[in-house]
């Protein structure tokens, strides 16, 4: 079986995937006990977007999609601030406008060849070596931000008003988070697609949620569980040739209800 | 007449457009225990965010003694943010209010874990270090950030209505180890509650907000004016 991997594509769909998987994992538990779940969501549109209208030009997707989504993450996370706005609503908004603008210009840009299905449900194929180094540099600032900040990390996930209370700069980490989550969507968009990018950011955390009692515990246990997901999804969809994204997020799925299971709860 | 440890001067607080307190003047002493009172929308909250620096103040200031950071303030917030089913076990919590002493250390030292198991153990909640937040009762999840807020501070605690969503039981259990602090640990406390029920004004003074302005009372005359009933029990007579 691990002769699949001597096809260079499926070497660098495994490295860039597991590097974003991990990523995904480790921002994700913050993400969402902060109720930014959608946070992932919104960016995943806006850069579906911006690759979009990157490759309509001709201009690098990489280099135009990964600003665009900075801003808009930025923008995302005020929004969420905003008292006055119904930060849900703006949000759902925001990824159905980026869509629309996406496909839209896609489809009025003729003689350029894109494969939509691709873009949306994630292609084995797309990984470029470029990728490979994108997402392990992001990997490797990753893992340094959770070793050296991880006690901070928790203090805000767990209660931001006491983090602040006690001099924790919580504006930088919403920015570092902002940059990070951005960057994980733009690397692994092509691989595991837009519309399902986002659930990796997710998933893991619900499932390791529901087995680890410590904040410790889930952090690794949903890292463990994003890159055995995404390994067994990659290979599955290999062999039966179905789109990377797809097959990943079903696996994850699994992994959900099963640790659901309250019998699994028990025994761990 | 004991150190001040926290004044307000000519403190205007509330938020960008909208005025909630006006050039309030105060000094908080060292080891008072005040009870902040007011009705809702009087701005309780928002003048224990402005001393805490989470808001800034309009104009005026917050002034604290030489022997304060406001860095080193014990907090503890309403507890409906808080989610419950958050995975952190009672000692992760507890450790997390030593962050604020670390500086730029990445770790917690033996000193912070020290200071948070002297913690867990005044408010005798060294037992359940392991358990899970989700897995406790209301009552001792306020134990353990309150806890937390003492890990965080040897000088003040600022509490926004700790009491609310307790049963008597645990409000009473709550209370006593709050009165404990004060009276044995030297801690002064600044805590909002309402002044509905005077089993609440446990402490020696009430601050009262009211249209905009702050008056400071001993808990003994501001119950003969506002609850002339209420029978004053002995305790807050020896306060």
């Amino acid at each position: 079986m691990f002769e699949i991997f001597s096809y260079s594509f499926m070497l660098r769909a495994l490295i860039v995937g597991i590097l974003v998987s991990l990523c995904a994992a480790l921002i994700g538990i913050s993400l969402v006990l902060r109720k930014h779940s959608m946070l992932g969501d919104g960016l995943s549109h806006t850069a579906f977007s911006a690759f979009a209208i990157a490759t309509v030009f001709g201009w690098t997707p990489l280099w135009f999609a990964l600003p665009i989504t900075i801003l808009i993450s930025f923008f995302i996370l005020r929004l969420g601030r905003n008292r006055k706005i119904n930060g849900d609503a703006a949000i759902a908004l925001l990824s159905a406008s980026a869509l629309a603008i996406g496909t839209f210009a896609i489809s009025i840009s003729k003689g350029v060849n894109i494969d939509l299905n691709s873009y949306l449900f994630g292609s084995i194929m797309s990984t470029s070596w470029g990728d490979v180094v994108g997402a392990s540099v992001l990997t490797g600032i990753v893992i340094l931000l959770y070793l050296f900040a991880f006690h901070r990390i928790f203090a805000i996930t767990f209660d931001e008003n006491f983090a602040k209370s006690i001099g924790i700069k919580t504006g930088i980490y919403d920015i570092i988070f902002a940059v990070i989550c951005s960057a994980v969507v733009v690397l692994g968009m092509r691989l595991l697609g837009s519309l399902l990018i986002s659930s990796l950011i997710i998933f893991p955390t619900l499932s390791a949620m529901s087995l680890a009692k410590t904040f410790k515990g889930a952090t690794i246990l949903s890292v463990i569980i994003s890159v055995l997901a995404f390994i067994i999804g990659l290979i599955i969809s290999f062999f039966i040739a179905t789109p990377t994204g797809a097959t990943v997020v079903l696996v994850n799925l699994a992994i959900f209800l099963i640790t659901k299971l309250s019998f699994f709860r028990e025994v761990w | 007449m004991s150190e001040c440890l926290l004044s307000l001067k000519n403190l205007s607080f509330g938020y960008e457009h909208h005025v909630i307190g006006k050039n309030i003047n105060l000094d908080i002493e060292a080891g008072d225990f005040v009870a902040i009172v007011g009705s809702n929308g009087s701005g309780k909250s928002t003048l224990i965010r402005t001393i805490l620096g989470l808001l800034p103040p309009l104009s005026g200031k917050v002034i604290f003694s030489n022997q304060l950071k406001p860095s080193q303030i014990g907090y503890l917030p309403q507890e409906t943010r808080i989610d419950s089913n958050f995975p952190a076990t009672v000692s992760e919590i507890v450790l997390s209010g030593t962050l604020g002493q670390l500086g730029f250390k990445p770790f917690y030292g033996k000193k912070e874990c020290k200071r948070a198991n002297a913690a867990m153990k005044t408010l005798s909640i060294e037992k359940i270090a392991k358990k899970s937040f989700s897995e406790l009762s209301g009552g001792q999840k306020q134990k353990v950030l309150l806890a937390r807020a003492l890990a965080a501070t040897s000088n003040l605690l600022i509490l926004d209505e700790p009491s609310n969503n307790l049963d008597y039981d645990s409000r009473h259990d709550f209370y006593e180890a709050l009165t404990l602090l004060n009276h044995s640990h030297g801690l002064t406390i600044l805590m909002i509650t309402h002044d509905l029920d005077a089993d609440d004004l446990i402490g020696n003074k009430v601050l009262s907000l009211k249209d905009g302005t702050a008056t400071i009372y001993n808990t003994t005359d501001y119950l003969q004016h506002y609850h002339p009933t209420h029978e004053i029990l002995d305790h807050k007579e020896a306060h």
